[in-house]
């Protein structure tokens, strides 16, 4: 490691402010950039799941083998 | 080829190809993340001029960079949904978007957070800076005319002419530095000539733009299959999926 502790990584020289706040930023947009769309599908299968099974089984509209 | 190309446009083989992939991609991809995060900012020397802050850079440029390539993508399948009125392609061109947009939004606030103890300001209105605002409010025109048409073939059709359109900002962005005075440094890394970065901070830097190209695919895959499960709601595999109670 380039710096000595811990403290100094966190620190680095008064730039560790600027540095830890981009990567949390981008922490942050990654983790929903993944995770929304797994969350979307799913949701969308849980409905969809639901319907079928107030539905006896049948989806309306649900015909076409693609 | 053409097999191939009709393959691509059958939603069930799609879902289950891209389920494939993401099961050995995404773990790739995070790893790759926290493994070239942790070495630039932790075991690379400090910039002899900037000190620590340029340790931002392996985010900044890797967002930067697939933010633009990303853009690509979303005119390329713009231009296929367009041209041979392919469903998947319009599924592509419409998951690109929110991602782009992430990405661009990475690139301009990290940018922002890196000039202030760089160039002393938080934003300045120069020419690379404003054209990537442009790139993202670009990104997010996709996402809102998608939601704004009630006609979701003409919403494609929108889309696709804005996204095409848009590909005129992405040179401009490339060669603002050198078109322009610009207080953002010209390319470090260049395919022709000599590149102007010292290895030991190359090395992490080529990881993490890797590891962001990686990172566009899962999130792209993973808009895609939420799309295609939405569109074929009514189809008899996305029923039997629900049924069995999960995904592929």
């Amino acid at each position: 490691m380039y710096f000595e502790s811990m403290a100094a990584a966190l620190q680095m020289e008064g730039h560790g402010a600027f540095v830890w706040s981009a990567y949390l930023i981008t922490l942050g947009a990654i983790v929903l950039i993944l995770y929304a769309p797994r969350r979307r599908e799913k949701r969308f299968l849980r409905q969809l799941e639901g319907q079928i099974r107030r539905s006896g089984g049948k989806v309306p509209g649900a015909a076409k083998e693609v | 080829m053409w097999s191939l190309f009709h393959k691509f446009g059958s939603p069930p083989w799609l879902y289950r190809l891209s389920g494939s992939i993401l099961r050995w991609l995404l773990p790739i991809t995070v790893i790759a993340l926290v493994a070239g995060a942790v070495w630039g900012v932790l075991f690379t020397p400090p910039d002899f001029r900037q000190g620590n802050s340029y340790r931002i850079i392996y985010i900044h440029v890797p967002a930067a960079v697939v933010a633009l390539a990303g853009y690509y993508v979303m005119a390329i399948a713009g231009a296929v949904s367009l041209i041979w009125r392919m469903k998947m392609a319009d599924v592509a061109m419409r998951a690109c978007a929110p991602i782009g947009a992430a990405l661009t939004f990475i690139a301009l606030v990290t940018g922002s957070i890196w000039g202030k103890p760089t160039w002393g300001t938080w934003w300045v209105w120069d020419a690379r800076i404003t054209s990537m605002l442009i790139l993202f409010f670009l990104y997010l025109g996709v996402v809102a005319l998608y939601e704004a048409y009630e006609n979701k073939e003409l919403a494609a059709k929108a889309c696709a002419v804005l996204s095409l359109v848009g590909t005129v900002n992405i040179p401009i962005i490339y060669k603002s530095v050198d078109w322009w005075y610009s207080l953002h440094q010209p390319a470090s890394i260049k395919f022709t000539g000599g590149t102007t970065i010292d290895p030991s901070m190359l090395y992490p830097l080529l990881l993490m733009i890797v590891a962001f190209y990686a990172l566009f695919t899962c999130a792209l895959l993973l808009n895609m299959r939420a799309e295609i499960l939405q569109r074929e709601q009514r189809t008899a595999w996305v029923r039997r999926l629900a049924a069995a109670g999960e995904s592929d």
